[in-house]
């Protein structure tokens, strides 16, 4: 169990723990109020090096990435490397050495293959490691988001601050994530995320783009869709994950938003309170109406917007938060 | 005149073991018994202690030539076969071209010759391995030619299976399968499961490997053909061949140690050397496996010794080719499989005197250009000997191994059980432990 | 605590343990009132004055003496906040300083900046603020009002307008609100 992200790498959301978790969410709050000030920087990781390294193309992803790195301070090395111009069988510890060689702090990582960043980190072991994105895997920073959204929206409501609530706002909690759990890192990070943090996490989606084993995964499976649409306080929408092939899963596009869209109708089902989120880009038309996105309890947006905070915040844990301190 | 006594070891005979020497003189087992008078000149090795027996026959290597000589050549598979008891390899047909032709099946008996182990070649089933059309298989067999596989893959069309064992039927050969269907296997990386499913990595069912176990020994009794099952990874896949042997069936199967040895929580790193298809499989297919060996329901063990290029093996997991190296520690592994007083007639019969009977590399078989394998330990026999110490404990290192890659999944750990000695055709190759 | 602690600035995370009031609200009031004075009479041109709060104890101190100010200038004199948690030079070993917010909002350039915290210690939550001010611009003066100054400077600082100079001992405690100040211990939570 990994019971804090203080100058560690992030590969995974498996085995983080509740107060692991928290600890990201409260230091995620400070960089909130940092971004509100008009000189939106604060000077934590003057003189380091975050190299940002994309396998797989992500312009937003990187954006928020890139913004948390300079709103630190830090310098940014900027590798957007995508697949196409690099040869399928280049060696990712190369890759990765040449980068090193100019001396960097972190890296942030996005790969087309499960586990790539635990072999970079392999590599490189004096360098953090950030996850952002591997293959099916996981995808850390967005389960982050996702609950720090979550908090925020509900604490909002109750008149509290986010840093008091701790985790007190998830226990019970029902979550519903909705779609391509199978093929998805988002699924994989959320699951893991709402799960420690004590909310009840229910799964729905046609039966193929089901997880092979979802019966050891901390969720119950729904047996029917409208209902649990009910249930739910937070539905977490994912994309149909088509270029990782889950196009072939299902029959057609029309018959997953018939079975398992968040059609204007659905949305009518939810409850005045429940919240809709999606990690982007959406399939507008597919897993969610257009207009639906647009609805009041969509909270896409201001995930969007709590990428950045959350990224400072596991930036600066994972490279200021050693105990050796300077380089 | 060349002489080598191998003196005051327990001599494993297929039904009976004594204690013994063992006398080899040009080539040949000249003497076996007690009190050996060694001739002058003699070159004498002390194997008190250790097993003697047939030298070890592997009927499932990848030498890698011709085309991907940086990770093995014939000449330093044949050499790393030797430290490790084998005196016979069977190359696989997988290299750059495959070898589905007499041009290519010359070439690398040729250059197998020049080894001082007998190197026979499998030739591919199908034309470039591709699956679609046979192979000259008749053509080959007259180059003496006796295992045929398209391994790497299995074949998937049924109906040339089909097609393949009834047209090998009369050539006296036998056909070896790599059990897994590609559609099943859907591209995955590591055995579907509970654990796939965490790592985010696509999964290779067993259904994948046992539904074709289960098509070809439908179309063995179909055509009443031969047929050789390779590396079975799990215990459904051996007890269907034990049902398809009490049958009546002439089918044979093989393990290889790696898949009864590690499991798949190998895998939880991600590291690629881990990487192998089959796929290393669950801890309960693991432990039926060892005890199938120790039982007799697996015939063989054989390597897939699998070289690859250390720059392949840095490659992300699903990306890495599978497989990896086996010649330097199967014996050692197949020692500790079989229980806490392992049998030395299994141990033989499993690495030895089974293999050379699917390979036809027996002294009884029609054998051309090969030495007679795995035999009965008598005088007259071509002299194929290993020394084995089962009490030695030693710990495999990366940098001591005699292949020309280091791919192997086995760096730093104990073992316990080593070749002593390794005589091939009456030369001695393997001394000590090492090459001489 | 280890021994290389010991040289810290110690943690606002304890509990504060007090001994003995020192001053009461009335006398920390007429403390106020002369440094405000003292402000007016070393800064002639007071529409260029910037007084700025350290989050958290300087807040309440730069709003008393902005109103203290305003009634004597007869204008409105308002005060901002600054957060200086992220520029502190101790970050490595305590990465999760409470933080609060910053709410200057305009180019301190050319600007008179008085700089209001509550206590003056080791001197580097100034120097914290100084390095944060210079994301502001360049401010013609800087100078700095404290309520209590207790001695054990680490760095070349020091305050311009003092409520009370405080002789203490590293390990005892000082504590400074409108309410009063105290002498005490800290202890942990």
């Amino acid at each position: 169990m990994i019971e804090t992200l203080r100058g560690q790498n992030l590969l995974t959301l498996d085995g983080v723990s509740r107060q692991a978790l928290v600890e990201v969410l409260d230091t995620a709050e400070s960089f909130v109020e940092v971004n509100r000030r008009t000189i939106k920087k604060v000077p934590a990781l003057k003189g380091r090096v975050v190299a940002s390294l994309f396998f797989e193309e992500s312009t937003r992803t990187r954006l928020s990435f890139e913004t948390a790195a300079k709103r630190l301070s830090a310098d940014v090395l900027s590798l957007a490397v995508a697949s196409s111009s690099v040869k399928k069988g280049e060696s990712l510890r190369d890759t990765i050495a040449t980068i090193d060689a100019l001396g960097i702090d972190a890296v942030v990582l996005r790969h087309q293959s499960s586990g790539a960043a635990l072999q970079v980190s392999r590599y490189v072991p004096h360098v953090r490691v950030i996850n952002a994105g591997d293959g099916l895997h996981q995808h850390p920073t967005q389960g982050l988001l996702d609950a720090f959204t979550v908090r925020q929206v509900l604490s909002e409501r109750a008149g509290t601050n986010g840093v008091e609530s701790g985790a007190a706002l998830f226990e019970g909690l029902r979550v519903l994530i909705v779609g391509d759990v199978r093929h998805s890192r988002v699924a994989r990070s959320d699951v893991a995320a709402y799960a420690a943090l004590g909310c009840e996490v229910r799964v729905a989606a046609p039966g193929t783009l089901l997880p092979t084993d979802v019966e050891n995964w901390p969720v119950k499976v729904v047996d029917d869709f409208d209902d649990a649409l009910e249930w739910a306080d937070v539905v977490g929408l994912l994309r149909l994950q088509r270029e990782r092939g889950s196009g072939s899963f299902v029959p057609s596009l029309a018959e997953f938003t018939a079975t398992f869209g968040l059609t204007i109708e659905r949305a009518r089902r939810l409850r005045p309170t429940t919240i809709v989120m999606h990690p982007g880009p959406m399939n507008r038309g597919v897993e969610i109406d257009s207009r639906v996105a647009d609805l009041p309890c969509a909270m896409i947006g201001r995930q969007v917007t709590n990428g950045v905070p959350i990224r400072m915040a596991v930036l600066y844990l994972s490279v200021v938060g050693s105990l050796e301190g300077a380089r | 005149m060349s002489a080598v006594l191998l003196r005051a070891g327990l001599v494993v005979g297929p039904e009976s073991t004594r204690v013994g020497d063992v006398l080899v003189v040009d080539g040949s087992i000249a003497d076996v018994g007690e009190g050996v008078i060694a001739p002058v000149g003699c070159h004498v090795i002390d194997a008190s202690g250790c097993w003697i027996g047939p030298g070890f026959v592997d009927v499932h290597t990848h030498l890698r030539e011709p085309g991907r000589e940086e990770a093995e050549t014939i000449e330093s598979g044949a050499l790393a076969g030797a430290v490790g008891g084998y005196t016979a390899l069977v190359a696989m047909p997988n290299t750059e071209p495959a070898l589905d032709n007499v041009a290519l099946v010359s070439y690398v008996l040729d250059r197998g010759a020049r080894t001082p182990l007998d190197i026979a070649v499998a030739g591919a089933i199908t034309q470039g391995r591709r699956g679609e059309h046979l192979a000259p298989l008749a053509e080959m067999a007259a180059l003496g030619v006796r295992l045929f596989t398209d391994d790497g893959v299995g074949v998937q069309d049924p109906s040339l299976m089909r097609r393949a064992l009834t047209y090998a039927r009369p050539l006296g050969v036998r056909l070896a399968q790599h059990c897994e269907d590609e559609r099943l296997a859907a591209g995955g990386s590591m055995n579907e499961g509970a654990l796939s499913s965490r790592l985010g990595l696509v999964g290779r069912p067993a259904l994948a490997e046992e539904l074709m176990v289960l098509r070809d020994v439908e179309l063995v009794a179909l055509t009443g053909g031969a047929l050789h099952f390779m590396h079975l990874s799990t215990a459904r896949s051996v007890a269907l061949v034990a049902a398809a042997r009490a049958r009546g069936l002439d089918v044979s199967c093989e393990v290889a140690p790696h898949h009864f040895t590690l499991d798949e929580s190998s895998c939880e790193g991600y590291d690629p050397l881990f990487k192998v298809h089959p796929p290393l499989r669950s801890l309960e297919d693991v432990t039926a496996l060892r005890g199938a060996l120790a039982r007799g329901d697996v015939d063989v063990v054989a390597t897939d010794h699998a070289p690859h290029a250390p720059e392949l093996k840095d490659l992300p997991f699903d990306e890495a080719p599978p497989g990896m190296l086996g010649l330097e520690h199967a014996a050692s592994l197949t020692y500790e499989a079989l229980g806490d007083e392992p049998d030395p007639r299994r141990f033989f019969a499993l690495l030895s005197r089974a293999p050379a009977r699917v390979a036809q590399l027996r002294h009884a078989d029609d054998r051309v250009r090969h030495s007679g394998q795995g035999g009965a330990l008598e005088v007259g026999e071509d002299a194929n000997l290993v020394v084995f110490d089962p009490g030695l404990v030693w710990t495999s290192r990366n940098e001591d191994l005699h292949s020309r890659a280091t791919n192997s999944p086995y760096d730093g750990r104990a073992m316990t059980g080593k070749v002593r000695a390794t005589v091939a055709k009456g030369r001695v190759l393997v001394e000590n432990g090492e090459l001489v | 605590m280890s021994s290389t602690s010991e040289r810290q600035t110690p943690s606002r995370d304890l509990a504060f343990l007090a001994k003995s009031q020192l001053l009461t609200s009335e006398e920390v009031d007429r403390a106020l009132t002369r440094m405000a004075h003292e402000i007016v009479e070393h800064n002639a041109h007071l529409d260029e004055l910037r007084l700025i709060g350290l989050q958290t104890g300087g807040v309440a101190f730069a709003q008393r003496i902005a109103s203290i100010l305003s009634d004597i200038v007869g204008a409105n004199v308002t005060s901002a906040f600054l957060d200086v948690s992220f520029y502190r030079d101790d970050l490595n070993r305590n990465p999760m300083p409470k933080s609060a917010a910053t709410t200057i909002d305009r180019d301190l350039t050319d600007q008179s900046v008085v700089l209001v915290d509550d206590v003056l210690f080791t001197g580097r939550t100034i120097r914290a603020a100084l390095n944060a001010l210079s994301d502001w611009g360049r401010p013609r003066t800087v100078q700095l009002a404290v309520m209590v100054d207790r001695g054990h400077r680490e760095l070349p600082i020091r305050a311009d307008y003092v409520g009370k100079n405080l002789p203490t001992s590293r390990e005892e405690a000082i504590r400074a609100t409108l309410d009063g100040v105290w002498i005490g211990a800290r202890e942990p939570k």
